[in-house]
Order: C-alpha cells, then structure tokens, then sequence
C-alpha cells in the first residue's frame, strides 16, 4: 500500500475531518480543564496524533475489540463512546464511562468492546493476544485492534505477544503509534533498530508503515490489515509514524526536544493536512468548516455540563467493584463443602 | 478410591473441560510433555491441542492471554510453572487481572484460574523453591486459595472456575505426590472457608498449604505429651476466613502460626495482626509464628531442612506459648 490513496467522498472527508476536530477540541478544552484544577491526576494528550485513531478506526466493525492505551481520548470518542461519559470520567465522576475509578487513563465501555485504556506500556498487548485467543477459540471472525507506542516495542510483553499471535494465527491487528519518544526519550535512544518493520519480520507478522498524520492514508492501511487479520492470516503489525505536539503529560516540561521539531511537525498537522487535500478537491466549502466546529463546540460544552452535574460516587460505595457483589460459591453447600475437605486428611 | 493429590487435580481438570466448554488449560509444557509436575498427562490426547495449549515461554503474555480471553467470556485455566516463575507476570497479576473490574466501573469481569506449584523441599534451591503466595494475598481483585489435601485439589478448581474474579491457586510441590483416599463422588468444594483438620483445646495452630501435613504430625507429637492442638487449614489465603481463626483462639486461647513463607512482612504477620486486632483479650500467651529462616532456600538437604518449618520447631514452639500460661 504505497503512493497517494484516491480523494475520499464529500460525506466521508467531512466525516473524517468532524472526528479530528471532535478529538482536537475535546482534548484542547481538557487541557484548559486540568490548568483550572477540573480534572486532576495524569493528562495525556493525542493532539497531533488524531489521523491515526481517526483513520484506523474506520477499519474496524462495531463487534471488534480494542486495546488501547493511557493515550486513547481519541479512540474512546471516535469509537463512540459519549463524549459526556468521557468527560465525566476525567473529573472522576459517578457519570464517567468507568463510574470515575479510572480517570483519564482507563477509559473502559463494555457496550462498544473498549477494553481500557492500560496505563502499563506495552500492558494491553498480552490482553488484546486473549481477546483474539477467544475469538479463535470460538470462530468469531472479529478483529482486536491494539494500540501501543513506539516505547512499547523495548517492552519484553511487546515481542511476546507479537510471537505468541504469529504462532497461534490470532486476529490481532497490532497498531504501534510510533510518536518517535517513548516519554522524553528518543526512539533513537531505546532502539537499536529503527526499522520496525524487521521486528515484525524476525516474528513472520505482515507489516506496513504508514504516514500517521494521512488520515486516508491511515485508513487505506488500516482497512489492508484489518482485512488481512479477519481473512485469518494472522496478526498484522501496523506502524502508523506521527507525532505528539503537546508534552507527555502535564508534568513534562518538554526538555529533550527543540521547539523548532515540534515546530516543523506542527506543519504537518493531520487536520490542516486534510482540510488542504479537500480544498484542493473542493470537497469543502467555508460553511461545512464552520458547522463542524459548532458541532465539536456544542458537544465539548455538553460534555463539560454533563460532568460538572454528574454527581460524585459516595464514599460509602469506597469498595465497590474490588470483586464481584456476590461471588458464587462452587457447586456444593458451604456445609457439604465442610464435611467433604474434613473427610481427607493430608 | 485411593488416589494422589497430583491425580486428584488432574481429575478435576478434566471434570471442568468435560462440563464447559468455555474451559481451556494453557502453559509451558502442559501438552505434550504432559505437565512439569504430570498433572496434564493424557490431556492432550483426550482434549486436543485447542483446549490443552502448550505456550512459549512467555509469562507475562499467556497469562495476559488467559486475562484477554476471560474478560471476552471464556474460562482459562493458565499454569504458571512455578510461582517463582510468576514474578516474570506479575505486571499481568497484579496490574491487570487484579484491577480491570474496578478501572472499568465493573464492566469488565476477570473469571480467570491461574494454577502454580510453590514451595521448597525438593533441593531445587532459590530461584525454584520460595513461596510468594503471601504477595498475591496481599492484593485487592485477586482470590488466592491454597490446597492441602485431596478433597481440596479435587474440588478447589471447579469453584475458582465459577468465581466471576481471577483466583489464584497454589499447589504446594511436594503434595503431588501426596496419597490417601477420596470418594468416588468427590466434587466441588467452598472456597471461602477456613478448615478445622484437627481439633483441640490447648492451642491453635493456624497453616495452610504444604505445612498442614508438618503441623499435624507436630499434633500428634504434642498429643502424646498431652496438649491438644487444634490445627486449622486456612484453605483461603485472600480473603481470609478470620472469623475461623478467631474462633479457633478463642477456643484454646493460644496460637502459633505456620508458613512457608518469610516472617517479615508476611502472610502469617497479617493472621498474627488480625489475633491481635480481633482476639487479643481471648489470649493467655503472645501470638508465636514458625516460618522460613530468613534466607533464599539453599541447595543442601540439610541446609534446607534447616531453613523450613519442620514437626519439631512447630511443636517446640507449641509448647512454648502453652507454658507461657498467663
């Protein structure tokens, strides 16, 4: 999957273009809400990195399942989770889409198979391995997208896993979000070998590098790997080169890059990039522009509404879900239970 | 029917692969080799290799393989070797499995068996041979049980397989080859409940695991002198059945604590506080523990015997807190 991909509809370039703005200005209004103390805890933000949840998420069907990381705004909205809930789970609010125990970090929704949301680089990809395990297992012909950063990929779970799905021929489409840092590390200072692709090799997974910040770029790749895992041919590891424009998080005063990188990437902001390729196809006329960012607007307004009035979860329910309400105990009588392991003696 | 610990875990093994087919066994060397400790011999052949996965020696991905595929509705069963070789996934343990319900506001559910042998006795020396079940009962979201005789190897994995959350279970090494009888009907069994293995009046002493068999024969040694011990299996390491071991003090107003594991910091530190927190006034003597010598467990017989609980200091220290008679 190489050269330029072919102009996207009308329709589909502006819904392309809403799911970038929608993430951009959702994640723009919660860094102002952390600066007034609203959310509090880590902030890690995607913008800059929109095209590739935007463009990968179009690959997959509403029954696939994805991983994602403490990074995974953008998926959570583009996957449909209600920018309210999610909203309301950075305050930490009985609202939220994970009832506040999680925050921003561990976005869950069982209804739209989003499991989390994991804070431990290189953590969901052993998860995303099972999920697919289960699919197999039963025949489902779905697909378990995991995201993951280039940091991940020093992690040992990272080769584990990428073994265990090639052996195993398991539907996991592995989606390296390679930002270039692994927090203020360089990639050239945590890897050895810079080509990615050749790991992906050394396991005999199918590999593409794509250009993160193409969101139809990122598409055509992604819908290429998807159709390659649901086809069962196994795992497919897809690199998706982009780059983060905000710091880490908000504690990362940015000392291990110069401002003239982030500055140079800046110019190949996945949102103008877009908005430049449907100009040039006049694609986009000024009030389709202005009606997504009122929309984007709108919904950021109601999100913060919606979490401000949510209410918080009481102290009282502290020891909620630890473990499940109400265990079953096995199959027999706690006093049948009794006689039976006091009728052996070791 | 005369049967060995070993046979009675593969019994229930084959019981939960024959009655859901949601169960699968997965690990290094479950399948063709037939198990390191042979308890999945003749799986393979009866189950096929869908359901009795042999894995790479990954740890930290199978386990996270068994989390994956039991929040997506199956129920794995995954042999970690030894639990020494458990500290390659813990990141899975206790970071995942431990906390995906709560991170997700209950919406996401764990029913995950994780099997492991534990334990020293076998000369096998330090990276083989310590027991960190202590660790595990110290983590919220996880349940760790411990078998120590037959009914319980038999009849302790069906109940883990039906507990919505991941249940650790701890087979101490050396009680595979445990022998003795069990009913043909031998089934399921609680796993919430501590087990009285021996009543007595004059002091309790509380173990679980691969000391239950030592404690006793400190019992009946001190019977002979005429103290009665009442030994109680603690079967459930998280959450502990403190109401039994309360029970059992103020009963015989007495306690030693028995465990395999390290004194500092230790499981039996956590039943000595909970005496002291729930039974302090019910006691005529200062709670006593017998755990390993603070050491990693060294190669030589005699060397590791000496670091270990055995019969005689369990006794010794039995009637040690029985003469202190307030």
């Amino acid at each position: 999957m190489t050269g330029p991909t072919p102009s996207p509809t009308k329709e589909h370039g502006l819904h392309l273009l809403r799911e970038m703005i929608r993430i951009r200005r959702f994640e723009e209004k919660c860094a102002e809400l952390y600066g007034s103390g609203k959310i509090r805890g880590f902030l890690h933000l995607y913008i800059g990195e929109e095209a590739v949840a935007v463009g990968a998420l179009q690959a997959l069907r509403p029954d696939d399942a994805i991983v994602a990381t403490y990074r995974e705004h953008g998926q959570a909205l583009v996957r449909g989770i209600p920018a309210t809930s999610i909203m309301a789970e950075m305050y930490g609010k009985s609202g939220g889409c994970s009832r506040g125990r999680g925050g921003s970090m561990h976005l869950f929704d069982a209804a739209t198979r989003f499991y989390g949301g994991n804070a431990i680089v290189g953590g969901g990809l052993p998860l995303a391995v099972g999920l697919a395990l289960a699919d197999q297992l039963r025949g489902e012909r779905r697909v378990t997208a995991c995201f993951f950063g280039d940091g991940a990929v020093a992690e040992g779970e990272f080769h584990e896993s990428l073994n265990l799905a090639a052996l195993w021929r398991l539907p996991v489409l592995f989606l390296c979000e390679n930002n270039l840092y692994a927090m203020g590390t360089a990639i050239e200072r945590h890897q050895a070998q810079l080509d990615l692709m050749l790991k992906a090799r050394g396991y005999r997974v199918a590999g593409e590098s794509v250009d993160g910040m193409d969101v139809l770029a990122v598409q055509a790749a992604a819908e290429h790997a998807v159709a390659h895992v649901r086809a069962g041919e196994g795992p497919f590891f897809l690199e998706a080169k982009t780059y983060r424009f905000r710091a880490h998080s908000a504690y990362d005063p940015e000392l291990y890059r110069p401002k003239e990188e982030v500055e140079r990437w800046k110019k190949r902001d996945p949102i103008e990039l877009l908005l430049a390729r449907l100009r040039e196809s006049r694609l986009l006329e000024p009030a389709d522009l202005e009606r997504i960012e009122a929309e984007a607007a709108r919904e950021v307004a109601e999100a913060v509404a919606f979490a401000e009035a949510s209410p918080w979860e009481p102290v009282e329910d502290l020891l909620r879900d630890v473990s499940a309400e109400a265990p079953r105990a096995g199959g027999a009588t706690p006093a049948a239970a009794t006689a039976a392991v006091a009728g052996a003696t070791p | 029917m005369k049967t060995t610990y070993r046979d009675a875990i593969r019994a229930a093994l084959r019981e939960a692969l024959q009655k859901d087919p949601r169960v699968f066994l997965m690990g290094e060397d479950v399948g063709r080799y037939g198990g390191t400790y042979a308890v999945s011999r003749g799986l393979l052949e009866e189950f096929g290799p869908e359901r009795i996965r042999d894995t790479p020696l990954s740890e930290s991905t199978f386990v996270g393989a068994g989390i994956g595929a039991a929040m997506a509705g199956m129920r794995p069963i995954v042999e970690v070797m030894t639990v020494n070789f458990s500290l390659l996934c813990l990141d899975q343990i206790v970071n995942n499995a431990a906390t995906l319900r709560h991170m997700s506001g209950g919406q996401v559910s764990v029913p995950l068996v994780v099997r492991m042998a534990t334990g020293a006795g076998r000369q096998v020396a330090a990276q083989h041979s310590h027991s960190w079940e202590g660790w595990y009962a110290h983590v919220p979201g996880l349940k760790v049980v411990a078998p120590a005789t037959l009914a319980d190897a038999r009849g302790m994995l069906w109940s883990a397989l039906q507990d919505p959350d991941p249940v650790l279970v701890f087979e101490h090494a050396t009680l595979y080859g445990l022998e003795g009888e069990l009913p043909d009907d031998a089934g399921a069994v609680d796993i919430a409940r501590a087990a009285v293995r021996r009543p007595g009046r004059d002091v309790s002493l509380v173990t679980y695991g691969g000391t239950l068999g030592k404690t006793l024969q400190a019992a009946e040694a001190l019977a002979k002198e005429g103290i009665e011990a009442e030994v109680l299996d603690l079967r459930v390491l998280r959450p502990l059945d403190t109401a039994a071991i309360l029970a059992s003090v103020a009963k015989t107003r007495r306690a030693v604590i028995v465990d395999e594991g390290w004194r500092s910091g230790s499981l039996s530190a956590e039943v000595s506080a909970r005496i002291m927190e729930g039974a302090f006034y019910d006691l005529d003597a200062p709670v006593a523990r017998v755990c390993s010598a603070e050491v990693p467990i060294p190669y030589p017989r005699h060397l590791e015997e000496a670091a270990l609980p055995q019969p005689a200091a369990i006794a010794e220290a039995a009637r040690n807190v029985v003469r202190a008679h307030g």
